[in-house]
């Protein structure tokens, strides 16, 4: 869930392409877009406040063996939630599991993790030393 | 005072609002501004929108800035309307700033600090020159350079001064906390209410106030203990699930500002914390209201309250710029009928100062 939560419907579908096709399901709720109210801690570690809201798309689907699967995810892509939702209830099945978690699972989250090793290396280049001049006061 | 309802105005106000539109539209040999184009290259006006609008959504944010021709504070109203339309599914568990991917990450109380010194993308030592390499089109910059390796772990640096016990520690809490979204403020506010209040509040002025602080108005000795600025994971208990799962993320920044306190009967000397906490990169904002934050303790600590950044009353009921914006553009509105009365009353009063006089010559 939390790579489809970072991966956006098209990525998903077009992984999803490769693979075996899913069986239909049928839309039980949504996808719908609504709020989900963030919060942060005093001092960062104290009580909890709220911080602002955030859109949220969800959506639960079933599948014809009875099957339900649930998607949250952040923001407003109706296709990516209900993706999601699809494949978190493909993904109860043992028999698809493997498949999936190979053909579309395994590479978004290898996007995902090469884009935030090069964000980190990116930051980790302009970590400076700074010298204190002692003519300074 | 009272605005009147009046009608007719139909057709002048829709033809307002068509010059309007092509006036937003500017030179039509132009091309147009594309949403995503605002969303990628005036991101920081993102961040501010969707602070001030208090709803996360870059691509909402960008719209309504050009829906607002740049006008930010219009643009954080119509994010604020558009957010009243949407069902609220419910709140997440709170944001681990401890744990975001660090973007940036400075301290000005130390120079050496287990993580260092991580500038990012910033402004900072930048010389303020306009760069006239930016008005002539020209190809994307080279990728920023990247190390070998990421970055190690950062600790807060509060925690550092907590361990040692020259800081105060939060009060740790699992209190629901107040939502400005659903009950209005009430005073005495508590400390979420005011942070909520301060997340949403109007830059300019946390800037002024945080900025009267430093010059003396309720000066509380203020070093950056750390400014932290990074994409944090959201985590949310969706009810048909009741277990956390992973629904995305959000870039903050969050500002610990460390501040002198002197002590008082039940407590030893020692370092005290605002706090600051914006969504996007708003490090200005997060820093007045890291300033601001400490400012309205002045209460719990015992100290003297003489500054208006002290005043929660005032800080609270004024800092919000939708509800300013309201009040004070209310006032082009028709108050012909209120105005007539006041009319009437200076013409009396005018008579009756007048009359006296007359009758003794």
């Amino acid at each position: 869930m939390a790579v489809l939560a970072r991966a956006g419907g098209e990525a998903i579908r077009a992984h999803l392409a490769d693979t075996a096709p899913l069986p239909p399901h049928s839309r039980l709720r949504g996808p719908e877009t609504g709020l989900v109210m963030l919060r942060g801690r005093a001092g960062g570690d104290g009580a909890a406040f709220n911080l602002s809201e955030m859109t949220v798309t969800r959506c639960s689907v079933s599948l014809p063996c009875g099957t339900v699967g649930h998607a949250y995810v952040a923001g407003r892509d109706r296709e990516q939630a209900e993706l999601a939702a699809l494949l978190d209830a493909a993904l109860q099945d043992p028999a698809r599991r493997p498949a999936l978690l190979e053909a579309v699972i395994a590479p978004l989250a290898a996007v995902q993790a090469a884009a935030d090793e090069a964000e980190a290396r990116k930051a980790a280049a302009t970590r400076v030393q700074f010298f204190t001049m002692a003519t300074m006061r | 005072m009272a605005y009147v309802a009046v009608k007719g105005g139909e057709q002048a106000i829709g033809n307002a609002h068509a010059w309007l539109a092509e006036t937003r539209r500017g030179a039509a040999a132009l091309p147009e501004l594309e949403v995503a184009q605002i969303e990628q290259q005036l991101g920081l006006a993102v961040d501010r929108v969707m602070a001030e609008g208090a709803c996360h959504d870059r691509g909402l944010a960008a719209l309504a800035i050009k829906q607002a021709q740049g006008d930010l504070i219009e643009a954080a109203f119509l994010l604020r309307a558009y957010r009243t339309t949407l069902p609220r599914f419910g709140h997440a568990a709170p944001l681990d700033t401890g744990a975001m991917r660090l973007r940036r990450r400075v301290s000005a109380t130390y120079k050496d600090l287990p993580g260092g010194q991580v500038l990012g993308p910033t402004y900072d030592y930048t010389h303020r020159l306009l760069d006239f390499a930016l008005a002539a089109e020209g190809s994307a910059p080279e990728a920023a350079p990247q190390a070998a390796e990421g970055l190690a772990e950062a600790p807060r640096v509060t925690e550092l001064l907590a361990r040692e016990g020259l800081m105060r520690r939060e009060r740790a809490s699992e209190e629901e906390p107040a939502d400005l979204t659903r009950q209005p403020l009430t005073f005495p506010a508590s400390r979420p209410a005011r942070l909520q209040n301060l997340a949403r509040g109007d830059e300019g002025f946390l800037l002024g106030l945080g900025y009267s602080t430093q010059r003396g108005y309720g000066n509380n000795h203020p070093f950056v203990g750390e400014i932290r600025q990074g994409r944090a994971t959201v985590r949310f208990t969706p009810p048909e699930l009741g277990f956390e799962v992973e629904i995305g993320e959000v870039e903050v920044t969050e500002c610990q500002m460390v501040n002198q306190f002197h002590g008082s009967k039940a407590e030893p000397p020692q370092f005290t914390r605002g706090y600051g906490l914006v969504l996007g990169r708003g490090e200005r904002k997060a820093m007045a209201m890291a300033l601001v934050d400490r400012a309205l303790m002045a209460g719990e600590l015992g100290e003297e309250r003489t500054a208006p950044a002290q005043d929660e009353e005032f800080v609270l009921m004024h800092s919000d710029n939708v509800e300013a914006t309201g009040f004070v553009e209310h006032l082009k509105l028709p108050h012909y009928v209120d105005f007539q009365s006041e009319l009437e009353v200076v013409r009396r009063m005018r008579a009756t100062a007048a009359a006296p006089k007359e009758v003794a010559e």
